[in-house]
């Protein structure tokens, strides 16, 4: 049983440990870290990229990659607030068009990466310029403010509780995620794709749909990432979640997903998403700037990739 | 083959031209010839960073930490000339191109050897080198009045043996150092046994392997002309701006050097491509900097218009390599 559960979940055991581990440190630095309400504050922050990191487990786990979701992000904010400011839009209706541009935004890298047949590395880095570069067209140096009656969704709680709206989507969407992952045709699907995209299309899988759809996906998650943080920061602006990729990817891979594709659950990644939002915060509290906090999600990037790498070898493959 | 590569060079001659016809017909009133210089000052160090990427990219790899590796280079190099200032302008650079070596070093043995994948191995560096070149500054910017006139004048003069040329005398000592880097390299791609190496790796790298060509040292060393070229280009760099700040140096130039190496004509897929193109790529980058200035268009459209340059590229590159398949009739 316990072998079993370990050759399963090894990595997502290892991502646990290393929480636990890192919130202990911290709490034992900084008692605050066993204050819930203020590490529930905290969280806010992170809810944003947990949305974008489920569904870079899916177009990780088929063996791709989408650089370009935080330009999306940025992108939607800009064309949402636009509308509303400049156009008359009615500020609820953003709710329903920021979904629908990310995925259409999305579904551009998905046709130019399966119709295309171009890396998704390549595509999506192009499309990370251009549509953070379209938003700074719309958008300049300035700031476009966000609905004053769509502000301050992070500061609604459950009530009694700590629980605030954006980690109740967060829940909801990542226990559908894992549903689907794990328990639908189509999750099975998304796999085989990783594991052998030739196998897979051979066997009959729709793999170029299947492809048009993950990066929708990925494009719709980073719309309803967007309208979080643009409810959280009041503000729309072209540089929004620049960098933050890294930390979805990183919490992606820490979490168990291979880079290499076929592999990789929910959990693990969610674990690890707590496991980047726990060291960034300590470092944050112990006065470290931000450019070193960024080295060291790098660090653990690369180290959890090379640790990985180190034990399927030791596994041999 | 060298049909396809005389097209890319053909065409990109032709976009340089078309560019500079519509801006002078646009706009007869042109641009401050400082203001121009000052743009095109700024294609030597992109061509040289290039030049590095190019090897890296025909190996079917990327690297996106070269943005870092020229920040943390070039921020080196301008702390020790602050400080040490009996180093010479000389022996900063070569500690600047010596590091820039080495972070390319620790890139390539992540990716050849320990088979970390190039993207997740330079993300992960992007950030690391970056953080490094604040904490080797502290955070503090190197001003101009802090560094030695010697490093300046790199940008600002020429040869003093062509002195006396007319035209040719304002041509500054950073562009005939990126002129050497670029034909050094074109002759080490093309006439060594390295450079036919990278192609053939590049081309299927199964077939590589199986000819006993050392594929690891050939991806390493790859990485490793990547990081000398981004140290290089972090020297310049100080010399071009004289401030150096530990944000500003680099960001985002990662974008900008792989956009000038894939619409140089050097394709995604590995194995083709080369200086040449990658040289008159970055004139043509260099060229429609100065046109956007010149027709008064905002410094905020620079991205996109890089994004939506480097995705046509892509694609063009894909339509190329598909219908030369189709030609060599193997399956499409």
């Amino acid at each position: 049983m316990i072998t079993r559960i370990r050759s399963r979940f090894g990595p997502e055991i290892v991502a646990v440990v290393l929480l636990l581990l890192a919130f202990g440190f911290s709490a034992f630095r900084e008692p605050r870290f066993l204050d819930a309400e203020y590490l529930f504050d905290r969280s806010t922050l992170y809810m944003e990229a947990g949305i974008l990191a489920l569904s870079m487990t899916f177009v990780i786990i088929a063996g791709h990659i989408d650089l370009s979701v935080t330009s999306i992000l940025a992108l939607v904010g800009a064309i949402c607030t636009t509308l509303v400011s400049k156009y008359g839009l009615p500020p609820v209706a953003m709710i329903i068009i920021a979904p629908v541009v990310g995925g259409a935004l999305g579904a551009l890298n998905g046709l130019l990466v399966s119709k295309g047949k171009l890396p998704s590395l390549v595509v999506t880095l192009a499309t990370m310029a251009l549509f953070r570069g379209v938003a700074q067209i719309l958008l300049g140096d300035h700031s476009l403010p966000m609905p004053k009656e769509l502000v301050g969704i992070h500061k609604i709680q459950l009530p009694g509780t700590y629980f605030h709206v954006p980690m109740v989507l967060l829940t909801i969407l990542a226990v559908v995620a894992a549903g689907v992952l794990h328990r639908t045709v189509w999750g099975r699907w998304v796999t085989a794709l990783g594991t052998n995209a030739e196998a897979a299309r051979h066997a009959g899988i729709p793999t170029g749909k299947i492809l048009i759809q993950l990066f929708t996906l990925s494009g719709v998650a980073a719309g309803i990432g967007s309208m979080l943080m643009l409810s959280r920061l009041g503000v729309a602006r072209f540089d929004h979640a620049r960098g933050l990729e890294l930390d979805v990817i990183t919490a992606v891979v820490l979490g168990g997903a291979s880079i290499f594709g076929g592999r990789g659950t929910i959990v693990g990644t969610i674990t690890a998403l707590g496991l980047v939002g726990v060291v960034q915060t300590g470092m944050g509290v112990a006065g470290v700037k931000a450019e070193v906090q960024v080295a060291v999600i790098g660090l653990l990037l690369i180290v959890s990739v090379l640790f990985s790498n180190f034990t399927a070898r030791k596994r041999g493959r | 083959m060298k049909k396809l590569l005389a097209r890319r060079e053909l065409s990109l001659v032709l976009a340089i031209i078309l560019i500079v016809g519509v801006a002078i017909a646009l706009q007869p009133r042109f641009a401050s010839e400082q203001n121009i210089r000052s743009i095109l000052l700024w294609v030597p160090l992109l061509a040289v960073a290039a030049m590095g990427q190019t090897a890296v990219i025909i190996t079917r790899g990327i690297d996106v930490s070269v943005g870092s590796i020229l920040g943390l280079a070039g921020m080196t190099t301008a702390i020790l000339l602050r400080d040490y200032p009996q180093l010479g302008v000389g022996g900063a650079a070569v500690i600047g191109i010596g590091l820039g070596a080495l972070l390319g070093a620790i890139n390539g043995g992540m990716i050849a050897f320990a088979k970390v994948p190039p993207i997740v191995a330079t993300l992960g560096t992007l950030g690391i080198y970056r953080g490094l070149t604040f904490i080797v500054s502290g955070g503090r910017q190197v001003d101009d009045y802090q560094l030695p006139k010697d490093l300046m004048n790199w940008s600002l003069e020429g040869p003093a043996l062509l002195s006396k040329v007319p035209f040719i005398n304002s041509i500054p000592w950073v562009v005939w150092i990126a002129l050497l880097v670029m034909i050094l390299s074109h002759l080490g791609m093309t006439y060594t046994r390295y450079g036919r190496d990278v192609y053939a790796l590049g081309g299927n790298p199964d077939a590589a392997a199986l000819r006993g060509i050392p594929v690891n040292f050939v991806t390493f060393m790859a990485y490793v002309l990547c990081g000398i070229g981004g140290g290089f280009a972090g020297v310049l760099y100080a010399s071009r701006y004289g401030t150096v700040n530990p944000s500003g140096i680099g960001n985002g130039f990662e974008l900008q050097v792989i956009a000038a190496v894939v619409i140089g004509g050097v394709s995604v897929f590995g194995g083709t491509g080369g200086a040449p193109g990658v040289a008159l790529s970055c004139l043509l980058l260099g060229v429609v900097n100065v046109a956007l200035s010149v027709l008064a268009i905002a410094d905020t459209w620079q991205m996109a218009i890089y994004g939506l340059v480097l995705l046509v590229a892509i694609v063009a590159d894909e339509r190329f390599a598909r219908s030369a398949r189709k030609r060599a009739g193997e399956a499409v």
